[in-house]
């Protein structure tokens, strides 16, 4: 498993996960610059991911959709605060269009991504943070609808032990 | 829709967890004022595992949280504030690990380079 931590913050409503990739940082950066390798795992398989815009830059943002199998299209869109190749990122991120005033749409969430490498593995994490419980539990019930959020199984499947 | 697969789920852990009269008073118990898995032990005739399975089931449902002091393990009803975030964390949890799993299967491919190359 590539996932070696997780931990969550229920003050700071923030959410960590490390994991440990067998690949160089050239390449785990590649995930995320290259829209369309970002497209192969920013959403799951039955609500791929389609980004329209992509700019990897300070200040510059991107945007994409993602298809439900009855066709329907999600949007979501980042905003790029701060960029440092290969070694860090930090993203606002929401969803609905940028800028859209919606009560139903969760504000923007802020995610930092930093990358490390070490004899040829890098060590990626993700840490998410929220402003509010309400935010976070409407951003939850959006990447729900989307398909992001997988099923509680594995939890039925350590009851059923 | 997804979301409501999601809240019968959460319904089906809250029903499992409440579906056991000793869980039940667990809970009332806990609810009142936190309690060891060790004094919950003695109140009930039977074994200190089955009682860290009832408490586990109610940790699963979100109803209570354990946490180890020393050498005792604390249960605690969450109040329903703390139980929402709570699950909103584990679900961000569980999309990111659905993230990392793809990203670590498109790593375990052959890059552009190597699929091009000629064969021997």
């Amino acid at each position: 498993m590539p996932v070696t931590d997780a931990q969550k913050d229920l003050d700071a409503f923030t959410m960590t996960i490390t994991a440990e990739l067998d690949a160089p940082v050239e390449r785990v950066w590649q995930l995320w610059a290259d829209p369309r390798q970002l497209e192969r795992w920013w959403g799951p398989p039955s609500h791929p991911a389609t980004f329209t815009e992509h700019d990897l830059t300070p200040g510059g943002r991107a945007a994409y959709y993602m298809t439900a199998p009855d066709g329907e299209r999600h949007r979501g869109w980042w905003r790029i605060k701060e960029v440092d190749p290969m070694s860090r990122l930090l993203i606002e991120d929401g969803f609905g269009e940028e800028g859209e005033q919606n009560d139903e749409m969760p504000g923007p969430g802020q995610m930092i991504v930093t990358f490390e490498e070490s004899d040829g593995r890098t060590t990626m994490a993700i840490e998410s943070h929220h402003t509010s419980r309400e935010e976070l539990e409407q951003m939850i019930e959006m990447g729900a609808e989307q398909g992001m959020v997988e099923a509680l199984g594995q939890v039925d499947a350590i009851l059923a032990e | 829709m997804v979301v409501d697969q999601l809240d019968k789920q959460r319904t089906d852990l809250l029903f499992k967890a409440l579906g056991d009269a000793t869980r039940r008073d667990i809970l009332g118990r806990v609810g009142e004022a936190e309690l060891s898995v060790s004094a919950l032990a003695r109140l009930y005739p039977v074994s200190f595992a089955a009682i860290q399975k009832h408490v586990a089931l109610l940790e699963r449902a979100g109803l209570v949280s354990k946490e180890r002091r020393g050498r005792e393990q604390i249960v605690s009803a969450e109040t329903d504030a703390l139980r929402r975030a709570h699950q909103a964390l584990d679900q961000l949890e569980s999309l990111w690990r659905g993230r990392v799993e793809r990203i670590d299967e498109i790593l375990a491919q052959p890059t552009t380079k190597e699929m091009n190359a000629p064969c021997p």
